[in-house]
């Protein structure tokens, strides 16, 4: 309750200076109209920015806040990635793919950045892990940053968890794992969903009636509830064999999946079946997979491509919450969604010691971290095929 | 419409459970059971009827608020003798988690829906600014990150550096208001922070696809003040797919308040879900996801008719 009155009364305060400000600035500059036209809650904005800058620097400078000092680090290098890679792009390359790069904006560029090193991560982890994704060595609990001082081991660069796994060598096999199994998903549930949206828009009818009618029956019922459901049905059917769960996992999400595909692809199509062109081709006498291939698909890749794009994120998003829960991607395999779970302990020892925490931290960041990255792909690619500037 | 789907549903979630290899009889007891003992079980929980008698069985039991006797929980009356009247139903099981839930949701949705709102017509009076711009970037990476990295971010920082909140959840019946409502903030915080951020762009979308419109012009040229032009004129135009966002977003709360739950250890439906999924208890299991549907399809009508109803053309139709 104090809390909150400190809040209302600091943000009244801070009310108070702009307005003085504003009035100070609308004196000295002889009311030019920036001033004068300015409204109060456009200088609250410079003001609270101004005051949320120097809490910042503030906090850079407590010794306590690790985190803090971490997380802007980050934010600086990733940024600065992501800039070299746009310049990169743009004087390496083709005359397309320079001015693609030409015209992106930095978040998109930082996201083409990070989904290239996961695909690099997820091809080659075989090569790029230091161990094998399920050895146990003698060493249990070492945090990460490699300092014997502070209890790290060089021998393993991130730390191993309780059983004595190497850290580093499992966050890369989940690249492996969890993005593979993930794109795979997201790859049948476009075959599914997709031919069957375009059968259902070419051919209308009774056949579109009831796959509508399934599709609708099946989103009603909330996905990740669903996928929980089944997965019970499918351990059982899977008995003591863990690899046949994870197919089970897969096969599930692509079904449930599929329906969301299907809305869209069958909207896409509709909207394209009625074209000029489409008629032609039919009265042409052209075959449905004349049609299906040649004429509808190139005109619905852009919007298929974005949701793509979209759908990877909640598939990627379902299975690590699946397995988080304990019930997706089975031990042997290393997993990002099982490593959080497993490490999630370790994060109440931030105040002794800050690289405990960041052991669950990693995994959970590495999910978000390519999520994003996705995003900001997709939301510039559906900037662009829009043409929507304001 | 809705109690229709409703049915359909529940008729998926029946076959789907019924798919299950074996017999749960015989899952109970184990394989060194006597024949005679799994067929006594068989009779106890209604086994030995056909798939459809058992549908219509547990359908009239559910409508009567009856959900079946848990697994896990149940003594069996051929074993025990008589019936003792002790045993607990699914529903004593679920009836306070519902609640649990539900104040969570709820607590989540009073924080939530303002706040969004509210950034979003900022977003959209200062479109393209700065804070826009910053705005932007952090809802997309709040909407593109895992419920349980936002949890944990969120018990790093308000829980473990600084000691504000308590991190786990223990609520129990009989807690004063002030004290549930301080260990709900950490898990309502987290769902906050997820559901936010989509519902604070479709806001913003809602409002900056109507500036285009004469009658917006039209107000800014006689002069009026961008914010009174944005809350006066655009946004109950912009309500009807508002509404509709902040419906499905509720609807949405239902699937995160699983995992969110799972990682406060708030005692609510998602937690008793996901556990009795380990166990495969079976009446559990269906009778949640039958709660959990049934409250997705009812928010999702709720948008509908709310919609309908902040739309003058659509209340009195011609």
């Amino acid at each position: 309750m104090i809390t909150l009155l400190w809040i209302i009364g600091g943000l009244l305060a801070l009310l108070a200076i702009s307005w003085v400000l504003r009035k100070l600035a609308q004196v000295v500059t002889g009311n030019k109209p920036r001033f004068r036209d300015m409204p109060l809650a456009v200088a609250l904005g410079y003001v609270l920015g101004v005051v949320v800058l120097a809490f910042g620097v503030w906090l850079w400078f407590q010794p306590n806040a690790v985190f803090f000092r971490w997380f802007v680090q980050g934010l600086a290098i990733s940024v600065v990635a992501a800039f070299i890679f746009r310049w990169l792009g743009r004087t390496v390359g083709t005359k397309t793919t320079k001015k693609a790069f030409r015209q992106m904006p930095l978040t998109a560029s930082f996201g083409f950045l990070v989904i290239l090193i996961y695909a690099i991560c997820a091809i080659f982890a075989g090569v790029l892990a230091p161990y094998g994704q399920a050895e146990v060595f003698q060493n249990v609990n070492v945090l990460p940053g490699g300092n014997p001082a502070t209890g790290g081991d060089p021998a393993h660069l991130l730390g191993t968890d309780q059983i004595g796994r190497d850290l580093l060598t499992r966050l890369i096999y989940g690249a492996q794992n969890t993005v593979g199994i993930a794109f795979a998903t997201v790859c049948l549930a476009f075959l599914v969903g997709g031919s069957l949206g375009f059968l259902a828009a070419v051919f209308g009818g009774w056949l579109d009636n009831i796959l509508s009618r399934i599709v609708d029956v099946l989103m009603a019922i909330p996905s990740l509830i669903f996928a929980l459901l089944l997965m019970t049905i499918a351990s059982a059917w899977a008995g003591s064999q863990q690899w046949l769960l994870t197919v089970y996992m897969v096969l599930i999400i692509a079904l449930i999946d599929s329906t969301r595909v299907f809305r869209l692809a069958r909207a896409v199509g509709q909207s394209i079946v009625v074209m000029d062109y489409v008629e032609a081709a039919k009265l042409r006498g052209e075959g449905l997979g004349y049609l299906i291939f040649r004429e509808i698909l190139p005109n619905a890749t852009a919007p298929l491509l974005a949701e793509l794009g979209l759908r990877f994120c909640f598939v990627f998003l379902t299975i690590s919450a699946l397995s988080f829960l304990g019930i997706g991607i089975q031990p042997p395999l290393a997993d990002w969604g099982t490593m959080v779970r497993d490490l999630a302990q370790f994060i109440n020892f931030a105040a002794f010691s800050p690289l405990a925490a960041a052991l669950p931290l990693m995994a959970a960041g590495a999910i978000a971290l390519l999520t994003v990255a996705v995003n900001f792909v997709v939301d510039w690619m559906l900037h662009k095929s829009s043409g929507l500037k304001e | 419409m809705g109690l229709l789907t409703l049915f359909v549903v529940s008729i998926i979630i029946f076959t789907a459970v019924n798919m299950l290899p074996g017999d749960f009889a015989q899952a109970i007891l184990g394989q060194s059971a006597t024949p005679e003992a799994v067929a006594a079980i068989r009779r106890d929980l209604g086994l030995d009827q056909p798939p459809i008698t058992r549908y219509f069985t547990w359908l009239a039991g559910v409508l009567q608020g009856d959900l079946g006797t848990s697994f896990a929980q149940a003594n069996f009356a051929s074993f025990v003798g008589e019936d003792s009247g002790t045993r607990t139903t699914v529903a004593d099981q679920i009836a306070p988690r519902i609640k649990n839930t539900l104040f969570l949701a709820g607590v989540t949705a009073v924080i939530a829906v303002p706040f969004a709102i509210g950034l979003g017509i900022l977003a959209a009076l200062y479109r393209n600014s700065a804070f826009d711009k910053v705005s932007n970037v952090f809802t997309l990476t709040s909407i593109s990150s895992p419920e349980f990295f936002v949890a944990y971010i969120l018990i790093l920082f308000l829980a473990v550096l600084n000691p504000w909140l308590p991190s786990l959840s223990n609520i129990y019946d009989g807690m004063a208001f002030s004290d549930r409502l301080e260990k709900t903030m950490l898990p309502a915080l987290a769902l906050t922070l997820v559901v936010t951020a989509h519902m604070m762009r479709m806001t913003r979308a809602a409002i900056i696809n109507l500036l285009a419109s004469p009658y917006i012009e039209m107000a800014r040229l006689k002069g009026m003040k961008p914010m009174r032009v944005i809350v006066h004129h655009a946004l109950p135009n912009a309500l009807a797919p508002i509404i509709n966002v902040v419906a499905l977003n509720l609807a949405y709360l239902v699937t995160g308040v699983v995992v969110v739950e799972v990682v406060f250890v708030y005692p609510g439906v998602g937690q008793l879900f996901v556990d009795s999924v380990k166990i495969r208890d079976i009446p559990v299991v269906q009778a949640c996801c039958l709660i959990f549907a049934a409250v997705y399809i009812l928010l999702n009508l709720l948008a509908d008719i709310l919609s309908i109803l902040s739309n003058p053309r659509l209340r009195h139709p011609k």
